[in-house]
């Protein structure tokens, strides 16, 4: 009866006003923003990904004749097919293609055909109208070489000190059976030039930064003088040969694998000669299994996270900067946390809630929402030019005029950084602390606890999780912030990390590179466009990776926190 | 089951404390914490108006009396709780042992050490039950495992939790149910051997036979220590308590051992609270 009754009511209001009396809409409304909000996240996750991951794989390489107008003499070309596009005839017209009268949409495709060395472009824009049927030859190498990019052709014949040793077929076998030797000789050389040589150098360069220091200390007897003038110079005899035992090693490896060398044949059927000194890594895109494409695909990858970068960053690796962003994020952590907190617990603690308290608390928040560059600028302006430049003047005066951390540093970057991540913690600390029930407080205050014993043996232990939620929002936001870094402390290409093992091992006054400026330049500052393009969507993918890394390191943290002081006010 | 719950179903006048069959008698006590005209404002509201009373040692006495009243106030004088509220302001003395404790030189955490707190709602720190209970020594500073180990068992044991929880003691303190999270936070009480105990509602937020519990425990706890309860059952004041003081508006109205309070008040206000006629 009841049941019966209601549906009547309901019958009886008909119409928009009861359906929205009914909030339906609104969940409606709510669900849809929902849905769009995590359509839009999953798409830009999927496409970095699906972009930056596909350019390891070993794509095939296609050979097709081209004739670019009517009655010309056919053009073998080979390469990658990057993308394709379809166009407007008119606008291709206009681009200089040949498009017949009657054609209104063209096909083109984008090949990468390498051999920037011999051709001077590596990726060029072909219309399918011209193009022959495609062939897969299965002799093709690709070539990853130190320079130039990389190099499409056929292997010919195997040189060992400029006399051929094998032809055809057999050459590949040979080369690819020696690549696998000077590869190694290669990486070692790499080793020698960046750890033993830079080691070195750094030690000559204290040295001689010692010696201008005695020049600079004028109250000093001769005799003294003398001596420390006579060891100095004893050490640097002693580096200078070093120097010349590692050069000696160095230049040893690189003949040995300097006797090594292919010639193989371009697209135009020009004979190239490549050492395999230059050689980084060949492969027959075409004559691969997928388990060996996965493996080259696996090899790539790492070889991209665990490289230095080479050619303008187009080529090799990321590593410095996945390096650098972490270890700068490491260090403004360890920054903000303790000054963030220190604040907080002042602020809700001890300061006499007044006024004064209210408006520096609106000036805390209110920090959070100046434009990061702002912060770039300050942080150029008192940490690098003034707090930097009077270190230099005060512990590094035989150095000037070239500063020591009077330039962009990692240590400034950190520091910048930490300012602009400042209000999150302090905010976020401070929730957790007025969560925190005044009954706990009281409770160990009568058993004879000072307020700061109470503090710090139950207020700030399970105030940790707050903290730790301000560090995980700072974390997040320091990692993506690319703007004022441009200013204090990360540039295009680093030549040391800022970890080596020169004492003090942690190198605070280097410029570093990190992975958000890395996209930046790479994307929009290359020489080399198309090349970078892919690089871009990886890095960034890396630097997504990298971010939720770090967060869920410290989200597992402040679970465990959260587990370990559970209460009944959580 | 029964049987426990047989104080809280009997009339009143059986549930008044046994006392060898002779009254005891306030003036004849001696004296712990001495109360001497006490105001207390909270800013510009007068919380407690000229308050005196004496709380002898070694006894339990009650602060009873209608919401609002000041008792609890008046409870959290004893310890300097009341410091805690930026506007409360004091007049007058409390002295304990002879001791001014409003005076200038006073440390109160000392103070406290000798005081202790029971709030009404049971307030554990998120820890384990044995670091709860060790709370009070490590602040002193006590590292020494095994006379922490000891304490810890002697304070569980006096506060008659030590046979529920001896197998658990790493626990965290929130795995008890209520009434052994009260007795908890007793026996970290206990564990620094104060003087007095004060008990803010102990037993408010607990089921009967919790409470029981509780109430067993003052009585045992009354041997060694000054005890001070604030509480809303009446007939909880006449079990437990040796002395009563009935507090209206701020105003002591009436104080005396507990047999005479219930049995034959002085004031009229005093009859018509504790015979439910009030209000």
């Amino acid at each position: 009866m009841a049941r019966k009754q209601l549906t009547t009511t309901s019958r009886d209001n008909p119409g928009v006003k009861a359906w929205f009396g009914q909030g339906t809409p609104w969940v409606w409304l709510s669900g849809g923003a929902v849905s769009i909000s995590m359509v839009m996240v999953v798409g830009l996750i999927l496409l970095i990904a699906v972009r930056g991951l596909a350019h390891f794989w070993p794509a095939a390489v296609v050979e097709f004749d081209y004739v670019a107008r009517p009655g010309d003499e056919p053009v073998r070309i080979i390469g990658e097919v990057n993308r394709s596009e379809t166009m407007t005839a008119a606008s291709m017209r206009e681009a200089g293609f040949v498009v017949p009268e009657e054609q209104t949409l063209v096909t083109r495709h984008l090949i990468k055909q390498g051999n920037r060395d011999v051709t001077g472009r590596d990726f060029i824009w072909y219309l399918e109208d011209g193009m022959s049927e495609w062939r897969y030859p299965a002799d093709v190498v690709q070539i990853e070489r130190l320079q130039w990019g990389d190099f499409f052709g056929f292997v010919r014949s195997y040189l060992v000190d400029g006399i051929a040793v094998a032809q055809g077929p057999q050459a590949r076998a040979m080369f690819e059976e020696k690549l696998r030797e000077t590869g190694a000789l290669v990486k070692q050389v790499g080793r020698i030039e960046r750890f033993d040589i830079g080691n070195v150098n750094f030690r000559m360069e204290r040295l001689r930064l010692r010696q201008r220091g005695l020049e600079l200390t004028v109250d000093l007897d001769p005799s003294t003088r003398a001596q420390i003038e006579a060891e100095l110079e004893a050490e640097q005899t002693l580096l200078e040969d070093e120097y010349e035992v590692l050069e000696a090693q160095r230049q040893a490896l690189r003949d040995e694998v300097g006797r090594f060398a292919i010639t193989v044949e371009t697209m135009e059927g020009r004979m190239v000669t490549i050492g395999l000194a230059d050689i980084v890594h060949a492969w027959w895109p075409n004559d691969m299994s997928v388990p060996a494409k996965m493996g080259h695909y696996v090899g790539e990858f790492w070889k991209f996270v665990s490289g230095f970068p080479r050619e303008a960053n187009t080529e090799g690796g990321i590593l410095p900067a996945i390096f650098g962003t972490v270890l700068m994020v490491l260090i403004m952590s360890v920054i903000v946390t303790p000054f963030g907190v220190l604040a907080a617990i002042y602020l809700r603690e001890y300061a006499k809630q007044g006024p004064l308290v209210r408006t520096i608390r609106i000036s805390v928040n209110n920090l959070a929402g100046v434009p990061s560059i702002v912060f770039g600028v300050f942080g150029l302006g008192f940490f690098v030019y003034f707090v930097g430049g009077t270190i230099d003047q005060t512990f590094y005066a035989e150095a000037l005029p070239s500063p020591t951390f009077g330039s962009p540093a990692i240590i400034w970057a950190s520091l910048t950084l930490a300012l602009l991540t400042l209000p999150v913690v302090i905010v976020s600390t401070e929730e957790g602390l007025a969560r925190i029930p005044s009954a706990i407080r009281e409770g160990s205050l009568a058993l004879g606890a000072t307020k700061a014993e109470t503090l710090w043996r139950t207020v700030v232990p399970l105030a940790a999780p707050g903290m730790m939620t301000g560090l995980i929002l700072a974390v997040a936001r320091a990692a993506g912030e690319v703007a004022p870094l441009m200013l204090v402390g990360v540039v295009k290409l680093a030549p040391n990390l800022p970890v080596d093992g020169n004492f003090p091992y942690l190198h605070l006054d280097r410029a570093f590179m990190h992975l958000g400026f890395h996209i930046f330049d790479v994307g929009f500052q290359s020489p080399n466009v198309e090349a970078g393009r892919p690089l871009v969507y990886a890095t960034a993918l890396i630097l997504v990776l990298i971010i939720i890394v770090l967060n869920l390191t410290a989200i597992t943290i402040r679970n465990h926190l959260r587990e370990k002081y559970k209460s009944e006010s959580d | 089951m029964t049987e426990r719950n047989e104080p809280i179903t009997h009339g009143m006048s059986s549930a008044l404390p046994d006392s060898g069959g002779e009254r005891l008698k306030l003036s004849r006590q001696k004296p712990c914490i001495e109360v001497d005209k006490l105001n207390l404002f909270y800013g510009s509201t007068q919380a407690l108006k000229s308050i005196s009373l004496t709380i002898p040692e070694k006894r339990v006495t009650a602060f009873i009396g209608p919401s609002g009243c000041g008792k609890s106030t008046l409870l959290r004088c004893c310890n300097r709780m009341n410091d805690l509220i930026d506007t409360c302001r004091i007049e007058g003395e409390i002295r304990l042992d002879g001791q001014n404790i409003y005076a200038p030189t006073i440390d109160v955490a000392e103070l406290r050490r000798k005081v202790g707190m029971v709030f009404q709602k049971p307030n554990p720190f998120p820890k384990t039950i044995y670091e709860n209970v060790a709370y009070g020594l490590r602040i002193q500073g006590v590292k020494d495992r095994r006379v922490l180990d000891e304490v810890v068992e002697k304070s569980l044991r006096r506060a008659a939790l030590w046979d529920e929880v001896k197998d658990r003691l790493d626990a965290n303190a929130f795995s008890l149910s209520g009434g052994q999270q009260q007795r908890l936070v007793i026996a970290r009480a206990i564990a620094i051997e104060p003087e007095v105990i004060l008990l803010d509602e102990p037993a408010s937020a607990l089921d009967p036979i919790s409470t029981a519990k509780i109430e067993e425990l003052i009585f045992e706890l009354k041997e060694e220590f000054t005890i001070v309860i604030v509480t809303h059952n009446m007939q909880q004041a006449a079990r437990v308590s040796d002395f009563t003081a009935y507090l209206y508006l701020g105003e002591l109205v009436e104080y005396d051992d507990t047999v005479t309070i219930f049995t034959n008040p002085k004031q009229q206000a005093t009859e018509d609270y504790i015979t439910g006629r009030y209000g």
